[in-house]
């Protein structure tokens, strides 16, 4: 019996399936999009589905081409150093660092200060907190409220820190997909639950998302229209409540069809990364340029 | 000893909330046999699937596979290499997000290197018409492609029996044929649960029908006349 299933699959008896959907890798952009009900389902026409949309990992350019374990290592550094410096240099110049490998990875304009501008939110909300909790030399005064010098520049320091960490990344890990960035954490031995569970959130924040605009459309053609009283509350409660009982059924059906295969405990991975040259030249350059700023630190 | 591939015998089972969905089971499968089951919605078709491969505990009876009684998780552990079970929804199946990695997942999990892996998965993808399907993301593949890969993961292991839950329900017509096709054409015993009459007589050798938790045989006669009995 098993040599004639190994004869079978060996043989070619059906034609090919024509496909249907295009080969494009996924690209990746969560957005939040709450204002309507069920989310938005109006799509960017430069993704193809509103979870998952890597807008940046579609190009090609010398950052594109480097082994994605040497840009996941160079990028996770480099956020380290900028993340511990307490000068003002380190970060300046790490920003500028950062600038350069934007423009080598060619990131377009519009989309990455679109990126930044999400940053650059929570960063005002710095600006406007820690200047006045801080103390110091009075710039100027709101009122009681004392507007301090040493708070606005730590407020700068973090913005200079926040966007450097945060333009590095985009240039070095957005410009793969998430299921590469996922197999590359896996072949530099980060712990395989880590890998697995984004690996696994990539698979199924789709499903999940389907589920979640059926539920939804099948409450608002029975006329459901959100609003600040007892029964939207209730109503969006027995959907994630649903949405939980559902995911949950469903990671245990998972779990199952993983047992029918063979699974235990141990995943393995298929993609195999290969260095070339340039990658060396890239990690040895970059390891170089971070000991210097290390040093320049420590100074 | 017998030759039977799978054997239930007394096979009682209940869900945790006390619902009784076999009581008594008795079936064989025997070597070369495609047995088609058919029954009432949640009369338990799936569970019988379920418990062949030893994804629930049940409370009585012996359940034998590939000659040996089987009760440890260790037994089913084997079960499952050999008896490839298809589910019902491919969604549940394809977990990794290409294709090439779940089809070569199986195999990794028999021990196979990568290369070999990768050789498994060009070699099933092709035999089922699924050239070129290495790189295609699972979650965007449309729901026959999701089944014809999900056949392709199950096939990929090299199972001697395969249990086949609604293989063909929810499929256009052209998917279906082919799925008909595929199916008629493997050199495999298998158990297909299905409510489709048309499409098991086009595949399966005898047919039971499950019905207040036991097994009846289900005459092919009946099954090729248009329309549903009542008893089943």
């Amino acid at each position: 019996m098993r040599r004639s299933l190994n004869t079978y699959l060996s043989s070619e008896r059906f034609p090919p399936v024509q496909a249907t959907g295009s080969k494009l890798e996924p690209r990746f952009v969560i957005r939040p999009v709450l204002a309507e009900f069920p989310f938005s389902v109006t799509a960017d026409t430069s993704c193809h589905y509103i979870m998952v949309c890597e807008t940046f990992s579609q190009h090609d350019s010398f950052v594109h081409r480097l082994d994605p374990r040497v840009r996941v290592v160079v990028a996770g550094a480099f956020s380290v150093l900028v993340a511990v410096s307490g000068s003002f240099t380190v970060p300046a110049v790490c920003m500028v660092l950062a600038v350069m490998a934007a423009g080598a990875a060619a990131l377009p304009a519009k989309a990455t200060l679109k990126r930044l501008a999400g940053v650059n939110l929570f960063i005002l909300l710095l600006f406007a907190t820690l200047p006045i909790t801080e103390g110091g030399t009075a710039l100027f005064r709101i009122g009681p409220l004392a507007y301090g010098r040493e708070g606005t520049l730590h407020a700068g320091r973090i913005a200079l820190k926040c966007n450097a960490i945060a333009l590095a990344l985009t240039a070095l890990l957005s410009t793969m997909t998430t299921i590469t960035l996922g197999h590359a954490l896996g072949r530099l031995r980060v712990p395989q639950k880590l890998v697995h569970m984004l690996l696994f959130t990539v698979r199924y924040i789709e499903v999940l998302r389907h589920e979640y605009i059926r539920l939804a459309r099948a409450m608002k053609i029975r006329g459901f229209r959100p609003g600040a009283n007892f029964h939207t509350f209730r109503s969006v409660g027995y959907l994630l409540g649903m949405l939980l009982v559902k995911g949950f059924d469903r990671s245990q059906r998972v779990a199952a069809a993983m047992k029918c295969r063979g699974f235990r405990g141990r995943f393995y991975l298929l993609t195999v990364f290969s260095a070339a040259p340039r990658d060396a030249v890239f990690c040895a350059a970059s390891f170089a340029v971070l000991s210097a700023l290390v040093w320049l630190e420590l100074a | 000893m017998n030759d039977f591939l799978i054997e239930l015998e007394g096979v009682s089972f209940a869900y945790a909330e006390g619902r009784q969905v076999l009581a008594g089971a008795d079936f064989a499968l025997g070597p070369g046999e495609r047995v088609g089951l058919i029954g009432a919605n949640g009369c338990g078709k799936t569970t019988l699937l379920h418990l062949i491969v030893g994804l629930m505990p049940w409370a009585h009876g012996e359940i034998r596979a590939f000659g040996k009684g089987r009760r440890t998780e260790a037994d089913f552990a084997e079960v499952r290499r050999r008896a490839g079970l298809l589910f019902q929804d491919p969604e549940d199946q394809l977990f990794c997000p290409t294709v090439a990695e779940d089809v070569a997942f199986g195999p990794l999990n028999l021990g196979n290197t990568p290369d070999q892996a990768r050789a498994v998965v060009a070699e099933t993808l092709h035999s089922l018409g699924l050239q070129g399907y290495e790189d295609r993301i699972t979650y965007k593949l449309s729901g026959g492609e999701k089944r014809l890969v999900s056949l392709a993961t199950v096939l990929a292991m090299k199972p001697e029996v395969l249990l086949l839950d609604e293989p063909a329900s929810g499929l256009d017509e052209e998917t279906e044929a082919r799925i008909t096709a595929i199916l008629a054409d493997l050199p495999l015993a298998m158990i297909v649960v299905s409510h489709d009459r048309e499409f098991l007589k086009k595949i399966v050798t005898r047919a039971v029908c499950l019905r207040d938790g036991s097994l009846h045989p289900f005459s092919l006669d009946t099954l090729a006349m248009q329309g549903a009995p009542e008893s089943c």
